[in-house]
C-alpha cells in the first residue's frame, strides 16, 4: 500500500504519537547521531547518513539492567512500561534486527528482554538517498529502499514522503494525513530508488565465502590479517549483528542488580578462564572467530552471514581494515 | 513467557571439604520451593550456573544424579570471585541456580553396553552423577569400570562413595594417584598409564572421559589405541560461559554453543572442531 504524507504533516503525527509512545529517533549530538527517545519531533534531525551506533540498541541496549535484587528478593525489568516507535532507522539495521531474531528470538532459548522490546517496537525506516562510500547492502541482498523488518518505510521525495505501508501493526498507526499516493509520485520513488541503488559502488562477492572459510581455519592468512588489528572492539560494538554480551553484578551490601554489557570476541578477557588458560590467545584466534563467527558459523546456523553491509566497522577502524577487502582476500586465498 | 535469566532460589542444605587442601567444597543444595523442585528435571552431564547476588554466577556440572531427589550436588573449585564467595557459604544460606542447561551423556546409547569411565582430580563430580544413575538401573548395562585419579590420595573427591563402589562386585573400579602417601595401598600412576594398563575392552562399550585437558589429550591416544572408535568416546568440555543458553557467544566453538549444544560431546564431533578449547 503506498501512500503519502507532506513534511509538515509527518511533523505533526510524529508529535501526536508522543503521547501513547517513546519515540526514538535519530538525534544529532556533537555531530555524532544516535537514536535517542525524543520529547518534541524538533530534535529529529533527519540529515544524517546513518546512526554512529546501529539501532540495535533500541532492543539490546549497550548497558542494561536484567533485574534487581534486595535480600533476596528479585524484581526482574523484562517488561516495557511504553509501546515505542523507532523512526527513521535504515533498511540496513532493519535486516539486521531479522539477524539477531534468529539468536534472540530463535527456537530454543527466548531472551524475553529482546522480546519484549522487539514485539512492542514499530519500526518506521528511512530509505537511504545518500549511500556512503563504505555500503556494500546490495550485495547480502538488501537495498537502501528494502522493506525487510520494517513495519513502515519511507521516502524522501522532496517535500514529502512516499509511505510504503509494509505491515498490519505499521498500518494501524496512520492517520487520515496519510493519502493515496499518486501514479506519478510512486513513479518517482521508484526512479529514487534505481538511481540510489546505482550509487552504490562498493561489490562484494560473498558466494563461496562461506565454503572457501571451511578450509581456512589453520590458514597464515590471519597471521597476516590480525598483525594490523589493535583489538580494541569498535569493529563488533558498532555492528548492528553482533550480539556478545557480558554478565555482571553491581551490589552494595544486600541491594544490588544483575546487568548486561555489550561485549566482543575481539578482547583476550571474553574467553579468559579462571584457570588462565585462554582458547583465544592472541589477536590471530580473535580475528579469525570474528570473521568466521560472521562468514562461516552463523551461515551455517541460520542460513545467512552475519553482515548487512552497512560499512560501520570499516568507518570506524583505526587500522583501516576494511571487511570487504578481506572477504575478497579470502576467496583468492 | 519464562525469563531464562532468572536464578531459581536455592538454600545450603550441608557443606563438606573434600580435599586435603581445602580447595574443593561440596555444597548440596536444596530448592525453596516445591514448584521449582518438581519442574527441575535434569540427566547426568548437564551443569547450572550458580548466582550469588553481588558477586555473579559461573557454571558447574551438577553432581548428584537425577535420583537423589533430597538435594543437589556441586563441588567447587575454590579460584575465583565467585567460588570464593561459595566456599564461604553456611548452612542455610540462600543463592540461585540457574539450569540444568545443556545436553547429557547419552544413556540411551549406552544401554546393553560396556561402560568405561575415565575421570581426574575435581573433574569427577558429573561423572559421580553418571556412576550413580547407572548403579541404580544396573541391570541395564554390562560391565562397569572406573578409572579416577588425583594427585595424591587426600585430593580425591567423595572418598567414603568411592570404598562403597570399591566393594561392589559389579563395578570394577581403579582409583589412583600421581604420587601415594604412607597409608596408600591402591595405584601410582598417571591416568592415561592406569587406562593403558587396565586396557578396558572396547568390544561393544562406550568410554566417557572428563578431566584437565592434558590428561584428557593423554589419555584419548590410549583408549584409540585400544580400539575404541572416536564416536564412541565422551567427554564434556569446559568454556568460559555467562549466559548459558548460547547468546553471549563467549563459549562459541565453530557452529556450536558449548553451553547449549554441549557441554558433551563425542571424540568424532571434536575432531570436526576447531581446536579453540
Amino acid at each position: 500500500m503506498m501512500k503519502k504524507i507532506s513534511k509538515e504533516d509527518m511533523n505533526r503525527f510524529i508529535q501526536s504519537l508522543l503521547s501513547d509512545y517513546t519515540v526514538y529517533a535519530p538525534v544529532n549530538i556533537d555531530g555524532i547521531f544516535s537514536f535517542k527517545p525524543i520529547t518534541n519531533f524538533q530534535g529529529i534531525d533527519l540529515n544524517y547518513q546513518n546512526s554512529k551506533k546501529p539501532p540495535k540498541e533500541i532492543f539490546f541496549p549497550q548497558s542494561e539492567t536484567m533485574f534487581e535484587y534486595e535480600k533476596g528478593k528479585v524484581t526482574s525489568a523484562e517488561k516495557v512500561s511504553r509501546k515505542r516507535i523507532l523512526l527513521g532507522i535504515r533498511p540496513c539495521d532493519a535486516k539486521a534486527n531479522l539477524l539477531l531474531d534468529n539468536v534472540f528470538a530463535g527456537e530454543d532459548y527466548q531472551d524475553v528482554y529482546y522480546i519484549n522490546k522487539r514485539e512492542n517496537t514499530i519500526i518506521i525506516g528511512l530509505g537511504c538517498r545518500r549511500p556512503l562510500s563504505t555500503c556494500f547492502c546490495t550485495s547480502f541482498g538488501g537495498s537502501p529502499f528494502s522493506r525487510d523488518g520494517l513495519d513502515i518505510l519511507l521516502i524522501d521525495i522532496g517535500n514529502k514522503y512516499i509511505v510504503d505501508v509494509v505491515t498490519d501493526k505499521g498500518k494501524e498507526i496512520l492517520t487520515d494525513k496519510f493519502t493515496e499516493a499518486s501514479e506519478e509520485e510512486v513513479k518517482l520513488a521508484e526512479k529514487i530508488k534505481r538511481e540510489t541503488e546505482k550509487r552504490i559502488k562498493s561489490e562484494v562477492k560473498i558466494e563461496g565465502v562461506k565454503e572457501k572459510l571451511d578450509t581456512m581455519f589453520e590458514s597464515p592468512f590471519w597471521d597476516k590479517l590480525s598483525e594490523r588489528c589493535l583489538g580494541c572492539a569498535v569493529c563488533s560494538y558498532l555492528c548492528p549483528t553482533c550480539h556478545c554480551f557480558d554478565i555482571a553484578d553491581e551490589a552494595k551490601d544486600s541491594q544490588g542488580r544483575r546487568i548486561r554489557n555489550w561485549d566482543s570476541c575481539m578482547f583476550p578477557l571474553f574467553t579468559l578462564q579462571t584457570s588462565g588458560h585462554n582458547p583465544r590467545p592472541t589477536d590471530k584466534e580473535r580475528m579469525r572467530q570474528r570473521v568466521m563467527h560472521k562468514f562461516n558459523y552463523f551461515i551455517e546456523n541460520y542460513k545467512r552471514a552475519a553482515c548487512i553491509g552497512c560499512g560501520r566497522c570499516i568507518l570506524n577502524c583505526p587500522v583501516n581494515i576494511d571487511i570487504r577487502k578481506v572477504l575478497k582476500e579470502i576467496l583468492t586465498n | 513467557m519464562r525469563n531464562p535469566y532468572l536464578p531459581i532460589p536455592v538454600k545450603v542444605k550441608k557443606t563438606f571439604i573434600e580435599s586435603e587442601d581445602r580447595m574443593l567444597k561440596t555444597l548440596d543444595l536444596i530448592f525453596l520451593n516445591k514448584e521449582n523442585k518438581e519442574n527441575f528435571k535434569f540427566m547426568p552431564g548437564q551443569f547450572c550456573e550458580i548466582s550469588l547476588w553481588g558477586k555473579g554466577e559461573a557454571p558447574f556440572g551438577i553432581a548428584s544424579s537425577p535420583l537423589e531427589k533430597d538435594y543437589l550436588r556441586f563441588t567447587v573449585n575454590r579460584v575465583g570471585i565467585v567460588t570464593t564467595a561459595l566456599h564461604y557459604l553456611k548452612e542455610g544460606d540462600e543463592l540461585g541456580i540457574r539450569g540444568p542447561l545443556g545436553n547429557y551423556y547419552p544413556i540411551e546409547f549406552f544401554k546393553g553396553k560396556n561402560i568405561v569411565i575415565i575421570g581426574g582430580g575435581f573433574a569427577f563430580t558429573t561423572l559421580r552423577a553418571l556412576t550413580k544413575y547407572l548403579l541404580a538401573y544396573r541391570e541395564d548395562f554390562k560391565d562397569i569400570t572406573i578409572i579416577y585419579g588425583a594427585r595424591t590420595p587426600g585430593m580425591l573427591l567423595y572418598k567414603e562413595e568411592l570404598k562403597e563402589w570399591e566393594r561392589r562386585e559389579d563395578l570394577k573400579v581403579c582409583i589412583t594417584v600421581d604420587k601415594g602417601d604412607k597409608g596408600w595401598q591402591g595405584l601410582v600412576g598417571f591416568v592415561p598409564t592406569i587406562v593403558e594398563r587396565k586396557a578396558p575392552s572396547p568390544e561393544d562399550a562406550y568410554a566417557v572421559i572428563c578431566g584437565p585437558p592434558i590428561m584428557i589429550k593423554f589419555t584419548l591416544p590410549k583408549l584409540i589405541a585400544l580400539g575404541f572408535p572416536p564416536e564412541r568416546i565422551y567427554t564434556s568440555l569446559e568454556m568460559r560461559m555467562k549466559c548459558g543458553i548460547g547468546k553471549c557467544g563467549r563459549c562459541n566453538i565453530g557452529r556450536f554453543y558449548v553451553c547449549k549444544d554441549g557441554p558433551v560431546f563425542n571424540y568424532a564431533q571434536l575432531e570436526k572442531l576447531p581446536k579453540e578449547y
